[in-house]
């Protein structure tokens, strides 16, 4: 399936243009360069910018065109640091001690490798996606400063280092809802993706819709963007709100050149009932 | 060369550290730059500027250095990009004319740039001396000149100072008024988490300890989960000189309010100033004391109050000083019930809708005094939530202010 054009990484080092989208992921000439100088650097790639504008599945895309795989680490608001490295399972221990099946003295049964343990523990060069770090507590990126800086850490239940053999290519994003730390920030490569302008979510929209006929495709991304205009919106639909959207007029077969009033499936684009309600109000005025 | 733009970025307050800029010269050792003002353009950006409110700032900064035009000079500029936003027909070069712009640099185009910039005094078409639309000049637009520094108007594709142009960031920037949603943000960070409520967590240091008291027996403990904790008192001037401001201080309340934010929040209006009172609603007919309120209130609680806490000097000074408080009859004058707010809780802070340019020589000034006070932008609201949750600076306040403490009821703040 991905078919992205990359350059085969071993035999020619120096080349940039490793990533320059795939025909299932629409980049901005802007987005491929940061990706590329984020590889090139071997710098972790922030990504920033509003729900939906492709910032999970461009790490996708991106294992996908580099041919390595992908490991994920989709970060809660209960995520420590140290989980993402490695897990010491106490309770397992506890309870084997207890019940005596198994032997408790290899401490090592009871570590669990973390998505980050794992993709520096791999032995080969992996994508680690770490998902949403914004969402976790306000010093978790500090916390991960060190190990991604050397791509090592240590196990201090074992007394063992873990050393990555060969550094992975890093993808970090945010929501854009908290401030991450300078220090953090200073060590990464960073790109907002803003929203797609027209002719680039067209492009995008033909990739989910490939048969979808020009009219049809105009008539929709002005509604589209009619709405994302409407001022004082809590929640602006974005890129894949306007795909389920396209689906399911597909799939109605309704025309949008032919409906009066209302929009049809207002809900697939409006998540909130206040702004159903605020376009409703608008319709009518 | 290039250290200079660094302080280009530096003078729109970007600040670049040695670290950035050392990946940067590494990335350019490398060539990934693709010795291009367009692949330079990207590659600094992506290294430099870490938040996309400083977008801008960086597009500004691109601008002036390479256009080589500053900030003083930026009429000039607005005015050659108001003339190139309408290009003429590009007509095709001769191969002569294209071996001759082939073998420019940078530095040359900038200096014959700032050249032709001096000796340029009036609008020019076509031609291949001046600066203008549809020539061949390596200067302005719509001209073919592979060497040449775009200057303005859309292209082919889009080049590095088109982008910086446009300056589609600039709606980003921390200093403007905000949406609901750069409030919701930014309340974000007024937070205090910890452990209420149902236990449903595995307290794993507890569950060791208890385990070995319990002579390896076995013995689980849980504990809650983690909860924002703060509670939030919400204080608006409504009304008069807040009108213009009604839809920001709806757009805050609507973020403020929204459930589940706070573990406890209340809302209350008043106008201008606050007194004895304040009201739950803006029609003013839920009245409740300052006295009632503060007794309802934790010591902990935090107190925000927006409002532009501008007034005559009277009312806030003199004691039964508001018109609207003539009903009540107090003595004790505005002032003195904001100190007495201010001083019931830990930590409270004002946002104030008016830019701080217009404090001085205000009663903005006396009030800022009392509340540690904020301009109401994306910049102010993060300050003062910074300050709820962990104390540290306030804004300062000028000597100035004083003049609230001596006022003799004659207005003069100068
Ligand atoms: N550039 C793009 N090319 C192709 N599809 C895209 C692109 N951008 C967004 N999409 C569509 O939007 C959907 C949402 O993308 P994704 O989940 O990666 O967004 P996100 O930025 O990670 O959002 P969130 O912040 O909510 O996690 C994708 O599944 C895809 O269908
Ligand atoms: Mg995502």
């Amino acid at each position: 399936m991905f078919s992205g054009t990359l350059a085969s990484m071993s035999d020619e080092p120096e080349s940039f243009d490793q990533f320059r989208g795939t025909d299932t992921y629409i980049a901005s000439d802007e987005l491929r360069h940061a990706v590329n100088v984020a590889v090139a650097l071997s710098r972790p790639l922030l990504l920033r910018g509003e729900p939906g504008t492709g910032k999970t599945l461009l790490a996708e895309n991106l294992a996908g065109a580099l041919g390595l795989d992908l490991v994920r680490w989709h970060v809660k608001s209960t995520t420590k640091a140290r989980d993402g490295l490695y897990v010491y399972d106490t309770v397992a221990r506890l309870h084997d001690s207890r019940f005596g099946d198994g032997d408790v003295k290899d401490i090592a049964k009871y570590i669990k490798l973390g998505p980050m343990g794992e993709a520096l523990s791999a032995d080969h060069k992996v994508v680690l996606l770490i998902d949403e770090i914004d969402k976790a507590d306000i010093e978790f990126p500090n916390d991960l400063l060190l190990e991604l800086d050397a791509m090592r850490f240590h196990i201090d239940e074992l007394g063992k280092d873990v050393v990555a053999r060969e550094r992975p290519v890093v993808v970090i994003t945010s929501n854009n809802e908290k401030e991450l730390p300078d220090a953090f920030l200073r060590r990464c490569v960073f790109h907002y993706i803003d929203f797609p302008d027209r002719a680039l979510m067209e492009r995008i929209v033909r990739v989910h819709h490939p048969d979808i006929v020009d009219r049809v495709l105009d008539q929709a991304l002005e509604v589209f963007y009619g709405l994302r205009a409407t001022p004082r919106m809590r929640k602006r639909p974005s890129t894949s709100e306007l795909i389920d959207w396209i689906c399911a007029l597909k799939k109605a077969g309704v025309d949008l050149g032919r409906v009066g009033g209302g929009i049809p499936f207002l809900g697939t684009l409006l998540k909130t009932e206040q702004d159903v309600e605020l376009v409703a109000k608008r319709a009518k005025a | 060369m290039l250290i200079d733009f660094l302080y280009e970025l530096r003078r729109h307050k970007l600040h670049v550290s040695t670290h950035e800029w050392l990946a940067l010269m590494e990335a350019m050792a490398k060539g990934l730059h693709d010795s291009s003002l367009d692949g330079f353009y990207r590659t600094c950006r992506a290294l430099c500027v870490k938040d996309v409110a400083e977008y801008d700032a960086f597009d500004q900064a691109f601008l002036a250095y390479f256009k080589d035009v500053g900030a003083d000079a930026l009429a000039i500029t607005e005015d050659i990009l108001a003339w190139l936003a309408d290009p003429k027909r590009m007509r095709e070069l001769s191969p002569e004319e294209l071996a001759m712009i082939e073998g420019l640099d940078l530095d040359k185009l900038r200096e014959l740039f700032e050249q032709r910039l001096r000796e340029q005094k009036e609008r020019h078409d076509g031609g291949n001396r001046w600066i203008g639309t549809g020539g061949t000049s390596p200067f302005g637009h719509g001209g073919k000149h592979p060497t040449g520094l775009r200057v303005g108007g859309p292209g082919g594709g889009r080049s590095a100072m088109q982008i910086a142009e446009a300056r589609r960031f600039k709606e980003y920037r921390k200093d403007v008024v905000l949406d609901v949603r750069q409030i919701d943000l930014a309340l974000r960070g007024l937070r205090q988490l910890g452990r209420e409520g149902a236990v449903e967590e595995l307290d794993l240091d507890e569950t060791v300890d208890e385990t070995c008291r319990n002579a390896g027996e076995l013995e689980i403990v849980f504990r809650p989960p983690r909860r924002n904790r703060a509670k939030v008192v919400l204080l608006m001037d409504v009304g008069g000189s807040m009108d213009p401001y009604a839809e920001l201080c709806s757009r805050l309340f609507t973020a403020a309010s929204r459930s589940g934010r706070f573990a406890r929040f209340r809302s209350y209006y008043f106008h201008n100033c606050v007194y004895d009172a304040v009201y739950e609603d803006a029609a003013f007919r839920q009245k409740v004391t300052v006295a009632d309120l503060l007794a309802e209130s934790d010591r902990d609680e935090k107190l925000v109050v927006v409002g532009d806490a501008l007034m005559h000097p009277a009312e806030l000074l003199d004691g039964g000083g508001s018109i609207y408080f003539y009903s009540q009859g107090g003595r004790t004058p505005g002032l003195e019930w904001l100190r007495r707010m201010a001083a019931h809780f830990r930590r409270a802070a004002w946002l104030n809708p008016e830019p701080d340019r217009f404090w001085p020589g205000t009663t903005i000034e006396v009030i800022a005094s009392v509340f540690p006070m904020w301009h109401l932008t994306l910049e102010g609201l993060g300050g003062a939530v910074r300050y709820l949750v962990r104390g540290g600076e306030k804004p300062k306040v000028p000597e100035k202010a004083a003049w609230g403490r001596s006022w003799t009821g004659s207005y003069d703040p100068d």
